[in-house]
């Protein structure tokens, strides 16, 4: 099972055409995620790797049947591929792009939500249930299929713990990079919820950063509604306050955001939080095994 | 991004919010010419983007054209903070019978702009947000309809008396199209001043930018001072590079925001101190790398470099390119560590090991040996 994708879901590639999307859209294919088409305005006729390039999402899916898009597109042109994911009536928008302005991005995620529709990112490297789909950017071998589900809000991190995971010999249902901006699509709570109702799921691992109060909110969530075990990490124990740390979400302001204030949370509702990504793997087996 | 007051103020007038007359001077004499042209008396205030400036002496009020020269050459000779003034705004003095705080901002959590107003104004408004947070009123705009003139004079009434409330709805829904028109990400009036029984003015301004919104704005761009980040980190931005420098001794490059912070963690974990935050970001090309290793090289702190690279839509054989030719280019004055996992790590790793140079694979491990080196090169 595991969430939101599997061996059956239909992908679109918006900006097929482009450095990026061109090199994923391969690197999704060679893992087996059924890539059915792309999209890129003024393109359409053309084929990349095989699959057909089309000028409008909404041509797309009617075209080939497609329930998942992931967005390729450049900041300036992300919002309006989002929006356009939207009216096709697709179900899983997936958006890759990073620098979305946040005011376009608070527009956007209550469009894209009043049609009912999930979105993952922006500024996200996708998500994957191992052996059965991989949509985004992540190297697909590191990962297992198995029992855990991981969310993160970051990319390189998030890999760092997979390949822990599957290092020691725990597998992955789902892993899901929501992404590192201030204002995204999907949250913590909406996956765990997720994870809770999956019955390939046993336990879910919680990658966190600095900034927000969203991993205080999860820790409440778990606390109160999450009967399977939960793992966390935190980074930026180091970072300087008032200072973006790369992620435009990464900001320690006016005291708020603290990575010490997002550990005791966790640590209060129940939830180990590692030192380190290498002790993750320990900490999930001890709770499973209790 | 962050402005100057002064910067902040000309954009609130742009947008229809009174401001008291005044300018920025430069030296002691223009203050005192542009105190001739606005009528005395002036405040004279520093501008620097630190707070604290009138604590530290950075807020005079002149009386006479000749208090005006001697405060603003003052103001102009002292450091606030580690910053030198350059700059001071020369602006008339107003009677304030009551001070009000208003702005606007991006609530994260709530996904929507929100409006926030006090008729307690003039003090810091998050230090009141957590002594006194009934004083506090806050109105979410809806994200799709925009601000609705009913709800928000409702709303106003709460903190305004009704002679002010047309002028404070009018400057709120200004302040909302400031917001939206430049990607703003605070747009803040404290103390939002009334003068006389009709008036009310901002007496002062503080406006900051979504740095991802930059691009749609050259105008924006082009107020950007100094500062706000140093030599190092414009360099940085420039080459596409997220950097912050620390106070330690190790310099780190990595790919991903997250696993730079979580490398950071890490040294300091394991007893040493990270030098830096750098982030590479994905699709890294080889320059990239030469170019952060010639920004981290310049610290004369520096006793060793990590660099840490988990390949995703960074390709490890880029990477290793970029380290390649650095080594050429640049001298490097201190051990490099490196560990190098993910996509295209055989050809990177074949690469470093035609060149003689070794690669770690796990994170924990590159991290214990960097700081051996560090301690080594004491």
């Amino acid at each position: 099972m595991g969430i939101l994708i599997d061996g059956n879901t239909k992908v679109l590639v918006q900006g097929i055409t482009g450095r990026d999307g061109s090199f994923h859209a391969a690197s999704m294919l060679e893992y087996g995620t059924k890539v059915v088409g792309g999209v890129t305005p003024g393109k359409g006729g053309q084929e990349v790797h095989g699959r057909p390039v089309f000028n409008t999402m909404a041509e797309a899916v009617e075209a080939t049947g497609a329930d998942c898009s992931v967005i390729f597109v450049p900041a300036r042109f992300a919002t309006a591929a989002m929006r356009e994911a939207a009216d096709s009536g697709i179900g899983l928008i997936v958006c890759i792009t990073e620098g979305v302005p946040v005011l376009e991005m608070l527009a956007t995620y209550h469009y894209i939500r009043e049609k009912g529709i999930r979105l993952i990112g922006p500024n996200c490297p996708g998500l994957i249930s191992p052996g059965k789909s991989k949509v985004g950017i992540m190297p697909g071998h590191i990962h297992k299929q198995g029992g855990i589900g991981v969310i993160s809000r970051s990319g390189t991190l998030t890999y760092e713990v997979v390949y822990n995971l599957t290092l020691k010999g725990l597998g992955q249902s789902t892993c899901v990079g929501i992404g590192g901006d201030p204002v995204i699509g999907t949250g913590y709570i909406d996956l765990l919820e997720l994870f809770e109702a999956d019955p390939d799921t046993r336990g879910v691992v919680i990658i966190g950063e600095i900034g927000g109060e969203d991993e205080e909110q999860a820790a409440e969530y778990v606390k109160a509604s999450v009967s399977k075990p939960v793992v966390a990490f935190v980074s930026g124990r180091t970072a300087p306050p008032g200072k973006r740390m790369g992620h435009a979400g990464a900001i320690i302001s006016g005291g708020k955001g603290t990575a010490e204030a997002k550990v005791k949370a966790f640590k209060e509702a129940g939830v180990p939080v590692a030192d380190r990504p290498d002790q993750i793997p320990e900490l999930m087996k001890e709770k499973l095994g209790s | 991004m962050k402005i100057h007051e002064y910067q902040a103020r000309d954009l609130l007038a742009a947008y229809g919010v009174p401001v008291p007359p005044g300018r920025v001077a430069r030296s002691g004499d223009e203050a005192a010419g542009i105190a001739d042209e606005v009528g005395l008396p002036v405040v004279i205030k520093a501008q620097v983007l630190v707070g604290g400036r009138g604590k530290a002496g950075g807020v005079k009020l002149a009386r006479t054209t000749e208090e005006v020269r001697e405060a603003a050459d003052r103001i102009l000779s002292l450091t606030i903070k580690d910053i030198p003034v350059e700059a001071v705004l020369v602006a008339k003095a107003v009677d304030i019978r009551k001070e009000y705080y208003l702005s606007v901002t991006v609530d994260r959590a709530n996904k929507r702009a929100v409006c926030i107003v006090s008729a307690s104004g003039g003090v810091d408004i998050e230090e009141l947000a957590v002594k006194e947070p009934e004083k506090i009123l806050k109105h979410y705009i809806d994200p799709l309809r925009g601000p609705d003139e009913k709800d928000l004079r409702e709303f106003l009434s709460a903190a305004f008396p009704k002679n002010l409330l047309d002028r404070a709805l009018a400057a709120l829904l200004n302040l909302y199209r400031l917001l939206v028109d430049k990607d703003c990400s605070l747009v803040e009036i404290n103390p939002y001043a009334q003068i006389d029984e009709n008036t009310l003015i901002a007496a002062d301004a503080k406006i900051n930018f979504d740095d991802n919104g930059l691009p749609k704005h050259a105008e924006v761009q082009a107020m950007r001072t100094e500062e706000e980040y140093s030599r190092e980190e414009i360099e940085a931005k420039e080459a596409g590079l997220s950097f912050v420098s620390l106070e330690g001794d190790i310099g780190c490059i990595v790919n991903g925001a997250g696993l730079a912070m979580a490398t950071m963690d890490l040294i300091k974990l394991f007893g040493g101190q990270p030098a830096n935050f750098l982030d590479v970001g994905g699709s890294s090309s080889p320059q990239k790398v030469l170019t952060a290793l010639q920004i981290l090289t310049r610290n004369q702190n520096l006793k060793a470099i990590l660099i840490n690279i988990f390949g995703g839509i960074t390709r490890c054989d880029d990477i290793a390119r970029g380290i390649l030719i650095a080594r050429d280019q640049i001298d490097l004055p201190v051990p490099l560590v490196i560990r190098l996992i993910g996509t295209n790590e055989k050809e990177g790793r074949a690469l470093l090991e035609q060149a003689g140079l070794e690669a770690a694979s796990e994170m924990t491990a590159a991290v214990k040996k960097v700081i051996e080196k560090a301690k080594a090169g004491v």
